[in-house]
C-alpha cells in the first residue's frame, strides 16, 4: 500500500514537474538510459525526503538532532545531485546546440551507459558519441600548483565542479546553487510545489457508488447453506426437546454476603423442632497440651511405654505431653486433620442425647439416722479373751444366769468358763470336733447340750447351786422307758464311769451326722439337724424329760440348715438353704414359708418376741423378716465383705448381731416397736474387731449375754472375745 | 375383650425412629448425597430409650434417625439440586465419551450450582445462635487456609477461606475481643468474646500438612462449604456491628478491594461507614439500689475496669517481630491489645518501621542469639506475648530474655477448682495479679507446713502402734496370767485428744450409716466417692512429681 502510495505520489509529482516547467529537471527525463539511473534517484531521493519527513514528522526545522541525521543523508545526495545537476548542465549546452530541435530527441553525447567512469581512468578517451567514436578527455595539464592559483584567482572556482561524464568542468548557475541549496536544507527542490497539499483518502469511509472490482457475488452467497441448515434443524429440534437450554444468566449472587439475620424469628423451624440438641463444644485445651508445659505433667518413661501399648480408646490422653525449650522447636500436630476429621464425624454420626447431670452432694445421700450415741448400751470395746482352745471355737453358748459361757471347739473339747473372769472352769474332753452347743434356756435346768459327729451329749456340769443341780438331776433322771418312737432310731444312752465325770450325764445316738442342737425355751424339748439332701430324716425333736425323740417332718423340703423354736408360742422354724419355714407345731402344718433371698442361709435368729427373724447368709447378707408383714425381707443387710456365720439377738436390749468371716462382728441396734404399724427401725452401732483371720475363716459364733449388753464371739483363731 | 390384635412394632417408639438405610430410600439418595444434606442440614442420629423396641426386638447395632427429621428433609430444596447435579454430571460423562467438545463447553457452562444461605438461616435462626456454633466454622476454615494447592480440595475454597478466616482476625482485632491465648503442641488456642459469647478457635502451625490416607476429605469440604457460608455472613453482621465497611477495606488507601494479602499483614487499620464515629462507650446509669446490687453492681464496675485493662496491657508499646516468630500470630495478639508491631520489610508485606527504629521497646527474637543489639529494647522471646496476655498484666521481662530456660507456659482455660492441683507457676502468676511479689516464699512456706502435717500424722500411727502392741501384750500377759508371775507395771497416762476422738466417732458414725443405704444410692454414692478419691489421688501424685522434680532440680544445681 504504501509502496504504491508512494509511486502514485511520485508520479503526481513527475506530472506537476512537467507543469511547472523546469527546464534543467525535464532534461533527465529524455535520455532513457539515465532516466532508469535518475528515475531511481530519485524514487530513491523522494523516497528518503518523504521518509525522513515521515519519521520525523514536521520537525525538519527546529530537531537538531533530527537535522544532523538529515545532514548526513544529504550529503550523499548532494554527489548524486551533483551528477544529475552536471547532467542537466549539458543539457543546457546541448539545448544552445540543437535549439531548433525537437525536445523529444535524446541527448546522448556518451553512451558507454550506466558504468563507473573508474573504468575509463587508464584510457585517453572517456566514451564513445553516437556515431562510435572515441570521446577524448579534455587535456588536463593542470597540476597542483595551477589548481592552487585558479582557486585563488578564479572567483568562479567554488562553483565549478568536474563533469564525471566528459570529464569538463562545468560552472553552476545561479539557479542550480538555489537548487542545491534547497535540498541541502531538506527542502523540495520545487519552490513552487506544496508540501502541505490535503490528502485525498482513496479508502475512506464514505460508501462509494461504484465497486472497486467489478466481479458479480457468487450463486452460493445468496442461496440457503444446506450444512448450515442442518445443524440450526438439529439445535432447533435440541431446544424443542428441552435437550439444550439457553445459557444460564450468570448468578453472582453466590458468595455474596449480607445481613442475613436482619428480621430475626424466634419461631423458627427449629424451635418448632424440639429434639434438636446443639453438638457439644469440644474440650478445652488444660495444662498437659502446653508446649512448654510444668515438668510434672510430663509422662516417665515408663507411663510413656505405657501410653504407646495401651489402645487409642484406652488412652487418658490422645497425645503425649511433650516439652520444647523455645517455640520455634515445635512441630506440626501429625494428627491434626485426623481430629479435625474425629470433630466431623462426631458432628453428624455421632448419636447425641441430653444427659441430666445430677449434681448430687454425696453427704446428701447418706441416711439420716440417729447417733449411736443416743442408742447406748451397746457393746463398744473388747474386754475380755477366753484362750485355751487349740482349734476354731465352732459354738458358744452362755448359760442363762449369765455367768458361764460353754464353747465347744474343733479340738475336740468343750470349756466352761466363767464370763466375768475369763476363767476355765471345766474343759471336758469329749473326743471329737464340737459342732454345736446350748445352753438349756430355763433357769431351773443347769445343762448343757453337746452335738459331736452322730451323738448330741447332754451334760450337767454343775456350775449352778444345789437346787437348780437337783432339779436338772431329777430332770435326766426322770426317765421313762426310752420307747423308740415311729420309725426313728435313736438310742439314748445313759453314760458310766469315766465319763460321769466328765459331766457327761445323756448320749443320744443319731443315724446321721448332727451339726445342730437348740433348746425350747421351756427347756424340754430338743432339736436336733443333721443336714442331709436326699433324706426326710434332717430333723429330730427330742423330749428330754420322756426320752423320746420324734421326726416331725415326713418329706424332705431341701437341706436343713439350721432350726429354732419360737420363743413364746409353738412354732418351729426351719431354715432351708434358700428359705425359712415357719411350722405350726400343735396344728403339725406350715404356716409360713419366708423367702431368704439368698444364696445360702448359714443362720438364723428369732426376735425373743418371737415376730421377726434374722438370717445370715453365705453371700454375705443378713435378712430381717416381719413375720407380720411379708414373707419377703423386711431389709436386707449388706454389711459384711465376706460370708456370715452366725447371728443372734439379745434378749433383752434391741440389739442383735452379725458375725462374718472377715473377722468382724457388726452390732446393730434394731427397735421393734410394740405398735404393729410402725416398722421396725435398724441402725447399725458397731463394728467389732479381734479375731485372727486363719483359714479364711474369722469370727464363727455370736451370742448375746442374757441380761448384760455384752456380746461373746468365737473365732477361728481358737479364742473367744467378749464385748461390752 | 374383643378387637383387632395389636401388631408388634407399629406404634409408639418404633414408629418415631427410621433406620438410616430406610431413611435413604425415603429421600431416594446416594449415600454420600445424604451424608451431605444430614451435614449441611445438621441431622444426626439418635439414639433411642429402647433400642429393641425400635429395632423390632433385634439388637443389632444400627444408627437410628427420628423420621420427624427426614421428614423434615424431604421438603429441602437442596435436594432437587443434588438431582441435578447428578444429571449433570452424567450428561457430560457421556459427551465427553462421545467427543462432542461443543456440547461439553454447553453443559459447563451451564453447570448447576446452590446456595447454603437459607439453611444458614435456617439452622441459626438468630445470630447468637450462628456464634455460639462458629468455633467448628473458625477451626475449620484457618485448618483449610493453610492448605497447599495439592488438590485436596479446591483451590477457591482454600482462597475463601483464607479472605474469610482474615476477616475474622482483623474484627477480633478492631473490636479488641481477644481474651485468651494458648500454645499448644498441636497449634495455636484462642478465645475471644464476641457478644458475650466466648469463641474458642485453633490455628495450626505453619507448616505443609501430611495428608494422611485415612481421612475422607469429602466430608470435610461438604462442612467447610457450610461453614464458609456461615463464616461470611457472621463476618458481614460483625463488621457491620461494628459500623466497618464489608467487605474491608483499609482505612489510609482509596482502593476499594483490599487484596488479602494486605488484609493478612493485619497492620492496617480498617475504614468505617461513618468516618467521624467517636468511641463512645455507653456509661451505665446508676441507680440508687438495694445494697446487694450495689455490691453487684462495684464488682461489675470493677471487672469492666479490670477488661479495660487488660483491653490496653500493649498500648504505647512498639514491637518488632524477628524473622523467625510466628509473624501471624503475633502480630494479630499484639495489635488485638493496642501494641504497635512491624517486622522486617522482606517477611511480609505491611511492615509499618524498621528494625533501626529507636522507639521500638520489644524485640521478639526467637535464636539462641542476635548479633546486633540495641541498648533501649529488650530482647524477649515469643511466650512472653502469650503470658502477658494471659497474665492479663506485663508480667516481668526477666525470665523471657534470650537463651533463658523459659518458665512453664500453662494454659489458661484450665479454672482450678477447690481442691484441684494448681501449678505453682499458676500461683505465681495470681500472687503477681495481685501486686505481690514474694511468690515463692510463700510457696515455699506452705510446702514446709504441708510437710509438718505429714510428719505430725506419721506421730499420731506411731502412738497407735505403740498403744496397740502394749496392749497385745497385756492381753498376753492377762491370757498367760497364771503361768507367769504376776507383775503391775505403772501405767502411762494417756492423752486423750478429744477432738480427734470426736473425728473418728464423727467417722466412725458416717461409715455405720454408708452401711444402711439403699443399694442404689451406694452405687451412685460409691460413684461419687470414687470420682473424689480419684480426683484426689492424681492431685497428690501431680504434687509428689512437682516435689520430686523440684527436689532433683535443686540437687542438679547444687551438683553443678
Amino acid at each position: 500500500m504504501k509502496k504504491i502510495g508512494l509511486k502514485r505520489a511520485k508520479e503526481e509529482e513527475d506530472e506537476q514537474k512537467k507543469q511547472s516547467v523546469c527546464e534543467q529537471v525535464l532534461t533527465f527525463n529524455m535520455s532513457p538510459a539515465e532516466e532508469e539511473e535518475g528515475d531511481e534517484d530519485v524514487s530513491d531521493s523522494e523516497e528518503s525526503v518523504y521518509s525522513g519527513l515521515e519519521e520525523s514528522g514536521s520537525d525538519s526545522e527546529d530537531e537538531p538532532s533530527a537535522n544532523q541525521q538529515e545532514g548526513r543523508v544529504l550529503n550523499e545526495e548532494v554527489e548524486q545531485l551533483e551528477e544529475r545537476v552536471l547532467n542537466e548542465e549539458e543539457a543546457e549546452q546541448r539545448e544552445d546546440e540543437y535549439e531548433k530541435d525537437s525536445s523529444d530527441e535524446e541527448d546522448i553525447r556518451n553512451t558507454v551507459g550506466n558504468v563507473p567512469m573508474d573504468w575509463y581512468k587508464d584510457f585517453p578517451h572517456i566514451g564513445y558519441d553516437l556515431e562510435g567514436r572515441r570521446i577524448y578527455k579534455p587535456i588536463r595539464n593542470k597540476d597542483e600548483l595551477d589548481q592552487f592559483l585558479d582557486k585563488m584567482e578564479n572567483p568562479e572556482f567554488w562553483r565549478t565542479v568536474c563533469d564525471q561524464q566528459t570529464g569538463s568542468d562545468v560552472v553552476l548557475s545561479e539557479d542550480q546553487l538555489e537548487l542545491i541549496k534547497r535540498l541541502q536544507r531538506g527542502q523540495f527542490g520545487d519552490v513552487s510545489f506544496n508540501e502541505y497539499q490535503p490528502s485525498v483518502e482513496f479508502f475512506s469511509r464514505e460508501v462509494m457508488i461504484h465497486p472497486v472490482t467489478n466481479r458479480p457475488s457468487d450463486k452460493r452467497s445468496f442461496i440457503p447453506s444446506l450444512t448450515e441448515k442442518d445443524k440450526v434443524s438439529k439445535m432447533v429440534h435440541a431446544i424443542k426437546m428441552g435437550w439444550i437450554k439457553p445459557r444460564r444468566v450468570e448468578d453472582d449472587s453466590r458468595g455474596r454476603y449480607y445481613d442475613l439475620w436482619t428480621n430475626e424469628d424466634s419461631s423458627s423451624i427449629l424451635n418448632k423442632h424440639r429434639m434438636h440438641l446443639p453438638a457439644p463444644k469440644l474440650r478445652l485445651p488444660g495444662h498437659e497440651e502446653s508446649y512448654n508445659p510444668p515438668p510434672e505433667y510430663l509422662l516417665t518413661e515408663e507411663e510413656r511405654a505405657l501410653w504407646e501399648q495401651q489402645d487409642p480408646s484406652d488412652r487418658k490422653l490422645p497425645f503425649v505431653p511433650t516439652k520444647f525449650s523455645s517455640l520455634r522447636h515445635v512441630p506440626a500436630f501429625s494428627r491434626f486433620i485426623h481430629e479435625r476429621f474425629e470433630r466431623c464425624l462426631d458432628l453428624y454420626l455421632c448419636p447425641r442425647q441430653r444427659k441430666l447431670r445430677v449434681n448430687v452432694n454425696p453427704e446428701d445421700l447418706i441416711p439420716k439416722l440417729p447417733k449411736p450415741r443416743d442408742l447406748l448400751p451397746f457393746p463398744t470395746t473388747q474386754s475380755l479373751v477366753y484362750r485355751g482352745h487349740s482349734g476354731l471355737v465352732r459354738s458358744i453358748s452362755v448359760s442363762p444366769s449369765g455367768q458361764w459361757l460353754a464353747s465347744g471347739s474343733d479340738d475336740g473339747s468343750v470349756r466352761f468358763w466363767e464370763v466375768c473372769s475369763a476363767r476355765c472352769v471345766r474343759t471336758v474332753q469329749t473326743g471329737g470336733a464340737v459342732k454345736s452347743v446350748a445352753w438349756n434356756p430355763n433357769p431351773a435346768f443347769c445343762l448343757l447340750a453337746v452335738a459331736l459327729d452322730s451323738v448330741v451329749l447332754i451334760l450337767a456340769p454343775s456350775l449352778a447351786d444345789g437346787h437348780v443341780t437337783s432339779s436338772s438331776e431329777r430332770l435326766l433322771k426322770s426317765q421313762q422307758e426310752a420307747e423308740p418312737s415311729e420309725g426313728v432310731s435313736c438310742n439314748w444312752v445313759e453314760t458310766k464311769g469315766e465319763e460321769l465325770n466328765q459331766w457327761i450325764r445323756l448320749k443320744i445316738g443319731h443315724p446321721k451326722v448332727v451339726h445342730q442342737v437348740t433348746w425350747h425355751s421351756k427347756g424340754d424339748y430338743l432339736a436336733s439337724v443333721m443336714p442331709d439332701h436326699s433324706s426326710h430324716l434332717q430333723v429330730l425333736i427330742h423330749q428330754l424329760s420322756r426320752r423320746r425323740s420324734q421326726n416331725p417332718f415326713s418329706r424332705n423340703k431341701g437341706l436343713v440348715q439350721n432350726v429354732s423354736f419360737h420363743p413364746l408360742r409353738p412354732y418351729f422354724f426351719v431354715a432351708t438353704q434358700r428359705s425359712v419355714r415357719v411350722y405350726n407345731l400343735l396344728k403339725q402344718q406350715l404356716t409360713k414359708k419366708l423367702q431368704a433371698n439368698a444364696k445360702w442361709v448359714s443362720s438364723m435368729a428369732v426376735h425373743p418376741t418371737g415376730d421377726h427373724v434374722i438370717c445370715g447368709s453365705y453371700d454375705c447378707r443378713l435378712s430381717w423378716f416381719d413375720l407380720d408383714l411379708s414373707t419377703k425381707p423386711y431389709r436386707m443387710l449388706r454389711h459384711h465383705k465376706k460370708a456370715v456365720r452366725g447371728v443372734a439377738y439379745h434378749r433383752g436390749y434391741p440389739l442383735f448381731a452379725s458375725a462374718s468371716d472377715d473377722g468382724s462382728v457388726i452390732v446393730c441396734h434394731g427397735t421393734v416397736y410394740s405398735d404393729l404399724l410402725q416398722n421396725p427401725l435398724i441402725v447399725p452401732v458397731k463394728v467389732l474387731r479381734g479375731h485372727v483371720i486363719t483359714q479364711d475363716l474369722g469370727v464363727l459364733d455370736v451370742t448375746f449375754h442374757p441380761s448384760q449388753p455384752w456380746l461373746f464371739s468365737s473365732g477361728a483363731d481358737g479364742t473367744v472375745r467378749l464385748y461390752t | 375383650m374383643g378387637g383387632l390384635q395389636k401388631k408388634k412394632f407399629e406404634s409408639g417408639a418404633a414408629t418415631n425412629y427410621i433406620t438410616r438405610n430406610r431413611a435413604r430410600k425415603k429421600l431416594q439418595l446416594s449415600l454420600p448425597d445424604f451424608r451431605r444434606l444430614c451435614i449441611l442440614k445438621g441431622i444426626y442420629p439418635h439414639e433411642p430409650k429402647h433400642k429393641k423396641k425400635v429395632n423390632k426386638g433385634s439388637t443389632a447395632p444400627r444408627t437410628f434417625y427420628l423420621l420427624k427429621d427426614i421428614r423434615f428433609l424431604l421438603h429441602e430444596p437442596i435436594v432437587g439440586k443434588f438431582r441435578e447435579y447428578k444429571i449433570f454430571v452424567r450428561k457430560l460423562k457421556k459427551a465427553y465419551g462421545k467427543t462432542e467438545w461443543s456440547a461439553v463447553e454447553r453443559l459447563k457452562e451451564n453447570k448447576p450450582t446452590y446456595k447454603l444461605d437459607h439453611i444458614v438461616k435456617e439452622r441459626y435462626p438468630s445470630f447468637i445462635d450462628a456464634l455460639r456454633d462458629i468455633d467448628d466454622a473458625l477451626c475449620m476454615c484457618f485448618l483449610f487456609s493453610t492448605f497447599a494447592r495439592t488438590g485436596k480440595c479446591h483451590v477457591q475454597t482454600i482462597q475463601l477461606c483464607r479472605r474469610l478466616t482474615v476477616e475474622w482476625m482483623n474484627y477480633v482485632i478492631t473490636s479488641r475481643a481477644l481474651r485468651k491465648v494458648f500454645i499448644s503442641i498441636k497449634g495455636i488456642y484462642y478465645q475471644a468474646e464476641v457478644m458475650g459469647q466466648p469463641i474458642t478457635w485453633l490455628v495450626p502451625y505453619q507448616f505443609a500438612h501430611d495428608h494422611p490416607t485415612d481421612v475422607d476429605y469429602r466430608v470435610m469440604a461438604t462442612f467447610t462449604e457450610l461453614y464458609t457460608t456461615l463464616l461470611g455472613f457472621v463476618n458481614f453482621r460483625l463488621y457491620l456491628s461494628l459500623n466497618l465497611l464489608y467487605p474491608p477495606k483499609i482505612h489510609d488507601t482509596d482502593i476499594f478491594l483490599v487484596p488479602v494479602q494486605k488484609l493478612s499483614a493485619l497492620s492496617a487499620s480498617l475504614a468505617r461507614v461513618v468516618t467521624s464515629t467517636e468511641e463512645e462507650e455507653a456509661q451505665i446509669d446508676l441507680f440508687p439500689t438495694e445494697d446487694e446490687n450495689m455490691e453487684m453492681m462495684e464488682e461489675k464496675e470493677k471487672e469492666k475496669k479490670l477488661l479495660e485493662a487488660q483491653m490496653k496491657i500493649f498500648e504505647g508499646l512498639k514491637f518488632f517481630l524477628n524473622r523467625e516468630v510466628p509473624r501471624e500470630s503475633l502480630a494479630f495478639i499484639i495489635r488485638c491489645f493496642g501494641g504497635e508491631v512491624s517486622w522486617d520489610k522482606s517477611v511480609s508485606i505491611g511492615s509499618t518501621y524498621e528494625m533501626m527504629d529507636e522507639t521500638i521497646t520489644h524485640h521478639i527474637v526467637d535464636r539462641p542469639n542476635v548479633d546486633k543489639r540495641y541498648i533501649n529494647r529488650y530482647y524477649i522471646q515469643p511466650q512472653w506475648v502469650y503470658d502477658c496476655v494471659n497474665a492479663k498484666m506485663l508480667v516481668p521481662v526477666e525470665d523471657y530474655f534470650i537463651g533463658v530456660t523459659l518458665p512453664p507456659h500453662l494454659s489458661p482455660f484450665v479454672e482450678e477448682r477447690e481442691g484441684d492441683y494448681v501449678p505453682p507457676e499458676k500461683l505465681k502468676i495470681l500472687a503477681l495479679q495481685r501486686g505481690e511479689s514474694s511468690g515463692v516464699d510463700s510457696l515455699e512456706e506452705e510446702e514446709e507446713e504441708e510437710e509438718e502435717e505429714d510428719e505430725e500424722e506419721e506421730d499420731n500411727d506411731e502412738e497407735d502402734q505403740v498403744e496397740e502392741n502394749k496392749l497385745k501384750k497385756m492381753e498376753e500377759q492377762r491370757s498367760q496370767g497364771k503361768s507367769l508371775q504376776v507383775k503391775v507395771t505403772p501405767g502411762k497416762v494417756k492423752m486423750e485428744n478429744p477432738v480427734r476422738l470426736e473425728q473418728e466417732e464423727k467417722a466412725e458414725e458416717k461409715r455405720l450409716a454408708i452401711m444402711m443405704m439403699k443399694k442404689k444410692e451406694k452405687y451412685l454414692y460409691d460413684k461419687i466417692m470414687f470420682g473424689k478419691k480419684r480426683k484426689v489421688r492424681e492431685v497428690s501424685f501431680l504434687k509428689s512429681r512437682n516435689k520430686y522434680s523440684l527436689l532433683w532440680e535443686r540437687l542438679c544445681s547444687r551438683r553443678s
